[in-house]
């Protein structure tokens, strides 16, 4: 990979999020592996999650606790890099008003913002990188996650990289843009409408043709897998990290495991 | 109207498994969407006049009292009435009184939101007045005694096949055997039922997309051009209007309509744009000889100064409705009340309270495509969120959410904790779902899984894996 040697090295707290760590570790290490490549000296900090699911269920003082976390325990890193547009958005667009009665946190949380990146786009408008070292021979198709998209512009970062990628094609999802249907406690909060949602896009992402589905929010990942699979339909569902870091050997989200 | 927004999930449910109400949602996306698109990207500075519309509206109701007192000074001085109505009740009483006084039987009506919620159909019905709905799409479902399900497609929840089974059967004095497959035929045959009411009604009332403090004007903009015949073919014009529709100048209209229609129907402009003051002058060759305007609050002064200030910017353009996923899916009748989709989710807890209208905000996904298509730039997920915190600051959150949020939280604000838990959880699921890489059914996760599978977790957390490989000091 092409790590831009012009650009100083720096310090990335890697915000894991609480569906990669336990669903889906291997995107996680992508994560290292993609931002090392970056030239980025990766760290851990103990965490859990961004508070989101309290959040939007309208409990701001739960969301608090859980945020005061996040803002302590990556206090001193240059950026804070997560695999997901929806927990980078929750730290980039949402700490700085969940906290606006608090004016000292509220700054600690405007500083925390500034520094909080979605990891695709951190690689390629923080990091300028323009290639990868990778492979993967097949079509994919790509769905576009909603906080990324519209809170965060996420939309060609992941198409610049993925244009590197030796043996990739890519069949552009009609409707990309739309919402899957997860959208946290919605989709069990309102399975029905969840699960029309879903299955039209699961009906777009089989219209393609394509054998592989990325994205770039295990949530959403999560739900179209869950929902291919129940339909039946062939095609393997994977983090666009691991595609990227040329991680994609393993079995993808849903899928029998090794051994 | 009587709400049923409590009902939400079990209105969503059926609208689900309504095969026709499918098919005639099918147009949303097709249709609206991408007019919507094209018109925009026909427009450079479309970014720009949303900046402007937004800085128009916020600057009106900031300084909201002083606009109405000059639109009102200049209605009167038109020779207009204002009638101040803080309720629904004042608002209808008002209407009554302005009706009889002239001893009016009919009223002709061009399409009205306020109407609906003032649910003045009914009540006029009530006290011997016939109420003529002239918009097609609201004569269609007035026919059919069912309410708007979409706030400038009033019937878009039918397809062709309904309205022409609706007209074979109200029409019942036209022949039986008369071609109505097009919509062309379909559309003459409403007009030609409609013209006899245009000329025979005492009455003619209109909403207003504007009201113009520097003339005081209203102004109303129309595909068919049946506001027109309703406001000047009889006697008396009301228009009924809510006080967030003030504008300082003609200009500042003129700017927000450009945005307006196109973020509605795609089009450049409305086909008609109609501009009234007061009644009719000698000079003036046709008009109404009296001009009310009944102005309504009904709970939205109450929401100046709150996080829900911004929410009486809308423009009732529809675009957040056209472009909402959840909308789409379900339809408007499943929000139970007026206003439907992601405004209806913020507006209508705000007019109805949020223990009836509880549901509506909760109902998104906060995917935020309806603030990304407002012009108005309006914050609608924001102010859905800021409704579930009052739902919770009020205790009326379900009991399971707020537990399980609380536990939760509680595990999330440990993180040595957490991970113990996330360690134990992913690791027996993580064995358990192996084989087949997924769960068809979990205990406890039915939401999830009686219509999806659960992806089994790879095993072992990203944490402890990554805490083993430090220790191995491998990278
Ligand atoms: S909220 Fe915005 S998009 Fe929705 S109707 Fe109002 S102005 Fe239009």
């Amino acid at each position: 990979m092409d790590a831009p040697a012009s650009r100083p090295t720096c310090r990335v707290g890697l915000f894991v999020t609480c569906l990669v760590d336990f669903f889906r570790p291997t995107v996680g290490f992508a994560a290292v592996k993609l931002l090392e490549a970056a030239g980025c000296t990766v760290i851990v900090p103990p965490q859990t999650c961004c508070g989101q699911p309290a959040y939007n269920s309208g409990d701001r003082a739960a969301a608090r606790r859980v945020a005061r976390g996040v803002l302590d325990a990556f206090a001193d890193v240059d950026y804070v890099v997560a695999p997901s547009g929806s927990c980078a958005g929750m730290l980039r667009e949402h700490y700085p008003e969940l906290f606006a009665d608090e004016p000292e946190v509220a700054l600690a949380a405007q500083r925390l913002a500034k520094r909080s990146w979605e990891l695709v786009s951190f690689l390629v408008d923080v990091r300028g990188m323009t290639r990868v070292d990778a492979r993967f021979a097949g079509t994919v198709t790509y769905h576009d996650s909603c906080s990324g998209l519209r809170e965060l512009g996420v939309k060609e970062q992941p198409r610049t990289l993925l244009a590197g990628v030796q043996g990739l094609s890519l069949a552009e999802l009609p409707g990309a843009e739309i919402c899957c249907g997860f959208g946290g406690t919605f989709c069990v909060k309102y399975p029905a409408i969840s699960d029309r949602m879903v299955t039209d896009k699961a009906e777009d992402v089989r219209a393609t043709g394509a054998g592989t589905l990325l994205a770039g929010d295990m949530g959403c990942l999560l739900n179209i897998a869950g929902k291919l699979s129940r339909l039946g339909a062939p095609v393997a569902v994977r983090h666009v990290a691991e595609v990227l870091a040329d991680m994609a050997d393993g079995p993808p989200i849903g899928a029998p495991g090794r051994g | 109207m009587q709400a049923t927004s409590r009902a939400f999930k079990e209105n969503a449910g059926a609208a689900l498994n309504d095969p026709r109400l499918q098919r005639a949602l099918g147009n949303l996306r097709t249709g609206f969407q991408e007019r919507r698109r094209a018109a925009v990207a026909g427009l450079p500075e479309f970014e720009r006049l949303r900046d402007e519309g937004r800085a128009i509206k916020d600057h009106t109701l900031a300084n909201l009292d002083w606009y109405l007192e000059r639109w009102e000074a200049n209605v009167r001085a038109a020779g207009g009435h204002v009638h101040w109505c803080r309720t629904a009740a004042e608002a209808r009483d008002a209407i009554l009184g302005i009706c009889r006084a002239v001893g009016a039987r009919s009223m002709t009506k061009g399409k009205s939101m306020i109407a609906e919620e003032i649910a003045l159909n009914g009540f006029l019905a009530e006290h011997g007045i016939e109420p003529v709905e002239t918009d097609l799409g609201e004569y269609i479902i007035q026919l059919r005694d069912e309410p708007p399900s979409h706030i400038i497609a009033p019937a878009i929840h039918l397809t062709r096949d309904d309205v022409e089974a609706t007209f074979r059967e109200h029409h019942d004095e036209l022949p039986a055997g008369r071609p109505l497959a097009e919509p062309r035929q379909l559309t003459d045959e409403a007009r030609a039922m409609l013209r006899r009411k245009f000329l025979a009604a005492d009455v003619g009332l209109t909403g207003a997309n504007f009201l113009v403090a520097e003339t005081g004007s209203s102004i109303i903009v129309t595909n068919e051009g049946n506001g027109d015949l309703t406001q000047t073919l009889p006697k008396v014009h009301i228009v009924l209007a809510s006080l967030e529709k003030v504008v300082p100048t003609l200009e500042d209209a003129a700017t927000i309509l450009r945005l307006l229609a196109r973020s509605a129907t795609g089009q450049e402009f409305s086909s008609y744009t109609t501009i009234s003051t007061g009644p009719r002058r000698p000079e003036d060759l046709d008009g109404p000889e009296q001009y009310h305007v009944v102005l309504l609050d009904n709970g939205r002064s109450a929401m100046l100064g709150t996080e829900f200030q911004d929410m009486l910017r809308c423009i009732r353009c529809s675009a957040c409705l056209n472009h909402c996923p959840v909308y789409s899916a379900v339809g408007g009748h499943a929000y139970g009340w007026v206003y439907p989709g992601p405004m209806g989710a913020v507006l209508t807890p705000g007019l109805i309270g949020v223990e009836e209208a509880g549901h509506l905000p909760n109902a998104s996904t906060f995917c935020g495509r309806c603030e990304s298509v407002c012009p108005m730039k309006i914050p609608l997920p924001k102010m859905m969120r800021h409704w579930r915190e009052r739902q919770v600051e009020r205790g009326l959150a379900p009991a399971v959410a707020r537990w399980g949020i609380g536990l939760w939280a509680f595990l999330a604000a440990r993180p040595a904790l957490y991970g113990l838990a996330a360690r134990l959880g992913a690791g027996l699921l993580g064995r358990l779902g192996r084989r087949r890489g997924r769960f068809g059914s979990l205990p406890l996760a039915g939401g999830w899984t009686d219509v999806r599978d659960l992806p089994a977790p790879e095993g072992g957390t990203f944490r402890d894996r990554w805490a083993a490989r430090r220790r191995q000091g491998g990278r």
